[in-house]
């Protein structure tokens, strides 16, 4: 009898723990379709000279720690294995040794060689990618950080974006590296793409600065990586490495002003009538604001929200319908419009080339 | 010696009235029941930290998950990670150090009695002020909650724009307060092992515990203070318009982190130092070996103590540092691995040529060494700056502080709750429990944190509450979060051991493992005086030479 309940209770536990289990892997909710061709974020995967770098240098690291783990783990489990207390222990004690100076001072001076070794190596690696002298043929860009999104200035020629960076491939006979400034609106953030450069952080009050050159065309993701505050998560970043041309093409459209159709009358109405133009800018308009992304050429982006969802109809409109279904926590307000105001609202965005 | 001491009725002592034992227990101010209140009140934050750390792991355990919301997620992270560094890593060792520091220099008790009762009460207020912040942290302005700012709090995040309502108040008012608690026992430590060693006890005689709790409190009170600054800063830049940290207003954030990490990054030797005095009491008895290298041990510990104070910025690798700075702080951090090597070597060597007995506490010893050996590795990987530009604030950097403070520290705490158990209780743990509980935990531990390194690894950033699914992370979050049950598993073992050993387990001698220390010449429990004599000492381990007269040890030391 009491043998049985104690069974029925196991049984009962461990079927609550995998119903349990089973529900929250089920928890998945929709996801706003996987943004087009995230690229693997492999911090060993290098493609630019400053990842480069620390992939090497990183490999050079791994291999002495290797070593030393190979080394002190066989002590460790020689001395285990030899020095076991037997089944037929005579339970007498075995001999004290307190101490012996010429051990102490091999283990003492070996670690120094090698702690003298391994910052050699890297010093070199922190002045050759830190104090890289800037080539005239640099592409500068300012990156601002913003909670929860990118904002991306080419003051050169005149261009303010958000999100998504192109810069030019990079070929070692003619570089043409990417120079970005980096500073902050609001909190602390960083500015990771693994693949092409190790983070940097952007900080209110303080200019910081890095550097990357690309050696492939495509596409590189990255995302914040100094915690900012609620949305943190999804402050997602994408580097669009073109071609020179294709580069020299999307630079050229990205600076003209924006190209309102009348087609779309109603929609520009609202949006300029309302909130919308407090926080964005969309130029040669009267939207000027500064607070949240620029929306002049929306439409060349692949994502909106910083990479939360993919640019498409639907999930646009629900941004504007509701910005928390994407993104729970982010600066934009739901505006409570209308649902015609709504159609009206994305049919306009949607001109934005 | 002083094995004859005056014992007390056990019978009578249990027949008082339970109100009047509590009282006793409230205003107490004897070493052992303040270390005993302080392990406990630690236990029960452990619990707490532990029961956030699974929620975040649920979370995280496929990707975007709706278990918690980004603001609860946010909060967890916070809590936890301050609750297990302020409110349960730093009381425990100061529980372990209140318990036994007198116990094993021949001392009555520890040098300030009331203050240390004060200093725990600061501790346990402390403790209780941040928790508030879940009732209270909303404030008139209806927002706010539990702090979710990070455990270390970086500027702007604290200032009151982005941190509306009450919560970072909590925060820093927990943290300040429990702070003068820490410095009050930190005094009191440094104070009793110089003060009150007893006759023959000379500063090269004393048990290693002792020394390394010595450069543990030096540590605190040098650490504590620029934290406690920092947080009076904060408090002024809240509520009377300064602007330190206020970057809205001209303020540096940088400056915080300097603050922040000159504290944060001795902190970890606070807590891995007193580790490192269990490993070097326990790893002896149970190899059957005096330590090796004693002297080498001592002038180790106090290295380390020294150089942790000049390595701090290794944690600001990516805010912009010149070039020479990187350089700098690159060196000084890799230089802490050469005494920590010594150690390991030293208690490596301390086992060469005994006779190991694995009980409980010996496996918690190995697991120690083993995992702080990896944890040592990893940490050369984060001191070499470009390396860091990589790994830094990635989940490599939390599956490496986690073996430092699980794989190294908790595993040699486990070590020492085992250990003294019989001391504190005068009753034996279960083995087997204790067997169970170490295969359990250390197989959850490398699942979860050995894993832990391959998305930090493959550009996962750490605090995100969500991920895409895509990126290659999803089968590791997996099988990072299976981990976690493996060792909620263990933890609960761990705690139905102490349970239900303290009542039922067999009545042990004044001295089960045979060991040389002078708490194990007193009986267990330990009479509220100690010792009815205080003892007398000439070597490092005194009862041996009792035991052994015709070998003493203050022959060859
Ligand atoms: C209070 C300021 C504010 C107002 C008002 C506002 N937005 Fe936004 N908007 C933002 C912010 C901030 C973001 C960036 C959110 C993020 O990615 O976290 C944003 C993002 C967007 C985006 C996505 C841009 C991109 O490239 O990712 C669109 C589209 C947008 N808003 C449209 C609108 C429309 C239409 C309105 C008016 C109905 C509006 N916004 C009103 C602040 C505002
Ligand atoms: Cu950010």
């Amino acid at each position: 009898m009491r043998r049985t309940r104690h069974r029925a209770l196991v049984q009962g536990i461990a079927g609550l723990f995998a119903v349990s289990l089973a529900f929250l892997l089920l928890a998945t909710s929709q996801c706003f379709g996987a943004p087009a061709n995230p690229s693997p974020t492999n911090i060993f995967r290098p493609s630019s000279t400053p990842a480069d770098e620390v992939f090497h240098i990183s490999i050079f690291v791994l291999i002495i720690a290797a070593l030393i783990f190979a080394v002190v783990f066989c002590l460790l489990v020689y001395s285990l294995v030899k020095f076991r207390r037997g089944p037929d222990d005579d339970g007498r004690e075995p001999p004290p040794v307190y101490g012996s100076n010429q051990v102490e001072l091999a283990w003492t001076v070996l670690p120094i060689l090698i702690v003298l070794v391994l910052f050699l190596a890297t010093a070199r690696v922190i002045h050759s990618v830190e104090d890289a002298a800037k080539p005239p043929a640099a592409v500068a860009v300012i990156a601002i950080g913003h909670q929860f999104w990118w904002e991306f200035r080419y003051p050169s020629v005149g261009i303010v974006t958000a999100n998504e960076l192109h810069v030019p491939v990079s070929d070692p006979a003619h570089p043409t590296p990417t120079y970005i400034e980096l500073r902050s609106a609001d909190t602390d953030h960083s500015f990771w793409i693994p693949r092409l450069a190790g983070k940097t952080d952007l900080i209110p009050n303080r200019t910081n600065s890095m550097w990357i050159d690309p050696h492939e065309v495509g596409i590189y993701v990255g995302q914040c990586a100094q915690y900012c505050g609620t949305q943190h998560a999804k402050m997602l970043l994408r580097v669009y490495v073109d071609t020179k041309e294709q580069f020299d093409r999307w630079a050229r459209e990205e600076a003209q002003p924006a190209r309102v159709g009348d087609t779309v009358n109603q929609g520009r109405r609202v949006f300029e009538t309302t909130a919308c133009i407090n926080c964005h800018a969309v130029s040669g308009t009267v939207a000027d604001g500064r607070f949240g992304p620029d929306l002049t050429h929306l439409m060349s982006r692949d994502t909106i929200a910083s990479g939360a969802a993919s640019n498409t109809h639907e999930n646009l409109r629900l941004w504007i319908h509701d910005p928390e279904a994407i993104k729970p926590g982010s600066l934009m307000p739901a505006m409570q419009l209308s649902d015609q105001d709504l159609d009206a609202v994305t049919a306009y965005l949607e001109t934005l080339r | 010696m002083s094995s004859d001491s005056i014992a007390l009725n056990p019978a009578l002592e249990s027949t008082r009235p339970i109100g009047d034992r509590l009282h006793d227990w409230v205003t107490t101010v004897d070493h052992k029941k303040l270390g005993i209140l302080y392990i406990l009140y630690a236990l029960v934050f452990l619990v707490i930290g532990g029961i956030e750390a699974t929620i975040m792991r649920i979370q995280l355990i496929v990707p975007h998950n709706h278990f918690v919301s980004p603001q609860v997620f946010n909060e967890m992270f916070t809590m936890h990670g301050t609750t297990m560094i302020f409110f349960v890593a730093m009381p425990i060792m100061f529980g372990f150090a209140n318990y036994l520091l007198p116990l094993m220099i021949g001392a009555r008790d520890m040098a300030f009695p009331r203050l240390n009762a004060w200093s725990f009460w600061l501790a346990a207020f402390g403790g209780l002020l941040l928790y508030f912040s879940f009732i209270g942290g909303n404030g008139l302005y209806g927002a706010g909650g539990a702090p979710d700012v990070g455990w270390f709090a970086y500027a702007p995040l604290t200032a009151r724009v982005f941190s509306i309502g009450h919560s970072t108040d909590f925060w820093t008012l927990g943290l300040l307060v429990s702070g003068i608690g820490s410095i009050g026992t930190a005094a009191n430590i440094a104070a009793t092992v110089l003060c009150l060693r007893c006759p023959g006890m000379t500063l090269g005689k004393m048990p290693l515990l002792a020394w390394m709790n010595l450069v543990m409190a030096a540590l605190v009170l040098l650490a504590i203070s620029p934290l406690t600054a920092a947080q009076i800063m904060l408090s002024l830049d809240r509520y009377l318009g300064a602007h330190f940290f206020d970057t809205q207003a001209g303020g540096s954030a940088v400056i915080w982190m300097h603050f922040f990490w000159i504290f944060g990054h001795p902190e970890v030797y606070v807590l891995v130092i007193p580790a490192f005095a269990f490993a070097s009491e326990i790893i002896p008895v149970f190899s059957r070996k005096p330590i090796f290298g004693y002297p080498v041990m001592v002038a180790a510990t106090v290295a380390i103590g020294f150089v942790s104070f000049t390595v701090w910025a290794h944690h600001m690798f990516t805010v912009g540092m010149s070039s020479y700075a990187n350089s700098f702080f690159t060196i000084s951090t890799m230089i802490v691995g050469v005494p920590t090597g010594i150690k390991i070597f030293n208690w490596i060597g301390t086992m060469w040529g005994g006779k190991i007995e694995f009980k409980t506490p010996m496996l918690f010893c190995i697991g120690f060494l083993f995992q702080f050996l990896i944890a040592g590795l990893t940490g050369i990987m984060l001191a070499v700056a470009p390396f860091d530009w990589q790994l830094g604030n990635s989940y490599f950097v939390v599956a490496h502080f986690h073996y430092v403070i699980v794989g190294a520290i908790l595993f040699a705490l486990f070590a020492a709750f085992y250990y003294w158990f019989p001391k504190m209780s005068g009753r034996m743990y279960n083995e087997r429990l204790g067997k169970w509980h170490f295969w359990l935990f250390l197989i959850g531990f490398h699942l979860t944190f050995d894993f832990m390194h391959i998305p930090g690894l493959l550009g996962m950033p750490r605090r995100i509450y969500t991920y895409e699914p895509g990126r290659g992370w999803d089968i590791w979050n997996l099988i990072i979060t299976v981990g976690v049950f493996f060792q909620a598993a263990g933890i609960l073992l761990f705690v139905c051991n102490l349970l239900w050993s303290r009542i039922k387990g067999p009545v042990c001698t004044s001295d089960p493992w045979d060991a040389w220390t002078l708490e194990w010449s007193t009986s267990s429990p330990p009479p509220e005086y100690n010792f009815a004599a205080i003892p007398v000492v000439r070597s490092r381990r005194p009862l041996w030479d009792i035991k052994h007269p015709e070998d003493p040890d203050w022959k060859y030391e």
